[in-house]
């Protein structure tokens, strides 16, 4: 799983309020490399939650993400270096083995061979 | 990518190996994956740089075609772990990055609007009645640009009235009708039903 997909998932378990997002425990994070598209980043800068992103970077090890959301000159200039950042926090780091975590209740989900386990049991729903 | 080489390395992949009768887990076979997903990019540009979601993707088939076609990001959403176990073989195979998860998609809140398009091939409902109303109506929350899915030919009015009416649509059109071999995987499945005509539809939502 990677922090993309982790953007969108929150905690459904009936009843709460505050499922988002859920925090990260990681335990095997793996790197793989993936091409660079700037235009995609772009686009995608304006739509993902920033908090989460950078949170869950940062226990998956990755601390090089500014706590506040940088503005869109940054996104604009020709040095990339934030680009960068955004792209390898984003697409290329994988929670391999671990768990996400409801803020809420403290309910975990377990990640196995990457697939996080976001079914709920039958009093949860 | 050639829609030739495409359908070629979609019929490698590893397939059900145990199909669920109550999951209605039958393949996309590479015929018409190929076709669903060549279209959905050459004639509309929803697949390429973009971010794909797969509902209900059993192993993977629909998700890997997207991910050959370059898409920025592909997600497949199962509630099979054995599918999805094959699935991750089947993305290793091919070398594609696929992220996969395990839930329930009709009980799963996917939260944003960063999928782009939706992709899939949903239980027909007719071991869980209703299941392709409640996976369309999941897909139109998600998407921001557009859903495919196929469904039975038989339930096109009922489609086409349900997403424009309830399911936020501001288009519902079939692209074309397939013959759908739905092999011969359970013993229940006379031999008419072997068969059957499937629409290939493009949904788009709504921007709110
Ligand atoms: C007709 S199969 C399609 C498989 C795959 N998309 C393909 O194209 O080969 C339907 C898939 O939906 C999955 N499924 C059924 N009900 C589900 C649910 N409530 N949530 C998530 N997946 C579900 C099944 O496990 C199965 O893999």
């Amino acid at each position: 799983m990677r922090l993309i997909t982790h953007n969108m998932l929150s905690c459904n378990i009936k009843g709460v309020t505050n499922g988002f997002p859920l925090k990260i425990e990681s335990v095997t994070v793996v790197e793989k490399e993936v091409d660079f598209n700037p235009d995609f980043l772009r686009h995608m800068f304006a739509k993902i939650e920033w908090k989460a992103l950078v949170e869950g970077a940062r226990s998956m090890g990755y601390e090089e993400l500014p706590e506040d959301s940088p503005d869109a000159s940054e996104l604009e200039s020709d040095d990339e270096t934030f680009l960068r950042k955004l792209h390898h926090a984003l697409l290329e780091l994988h929670l391999e083995e671990g768990a996400l975590v409801c803020p809420e209740t403290g309910r975990k989900f377990p990640v196995n061979k990457g697939i996080p386990n976001m079914l709920l049991h039958e009093d949860e729903v | 990518m050639k829609l030739k080489q495409l359908e070629g390395l979609l019929g490698d992949l590893e397939q059900f190996s145990n199909p669920k009768v109550e999951l209605e887990q039958y393949p996309t076979g590479p015929h018409i994956a190929s076709r669903m997903l060549f279209t959905a990019e050459n004639s509309y540009g929803d697949i390429t740089d973009k971010v794909v979601a797969d509902f209900g993707c059993g192993c993977g088939t629909l998700s890997a075609a997207a991910a050959l076609l370059d898409a920025a990001c592909v997600i497949g959403y199962d509630i099979d772990t054995e599918s999805l176990e094959t699935a991750t073989l089947n993305a290793e195979e091919l070398e594609v990055e696929i992220d996969f998860v395990q839930c329930d998609i009709t009980k799963l809140q996917l939260k944003g609007k960063i999928v782009d398009t939706v992709v899939m091939n949903p239980p027909f409902g007719t071991r869980k009645k209703g299941a392709d109303m409640e996976f369309l109506s999941a897909a139109m929350k998600v998407a921001s640009q557009a859903v495919y899915s196929l469904h039975k030919t038989s339930t096109r009015e009922h489609i086409k009235r349900a997403a424009l009416r309830d399911f936020n649509a501001k288009s519902a059109e079939v692209l074309c009708e397939l013959r759908y071999d739905v092999p011969k995987l359970y013993k229940f499945h006379k031999r008419k039903e072997v068969d059957i005509a499937v629409d290939l539809w493009r949904f788009v939502p709504k921007q709110n």
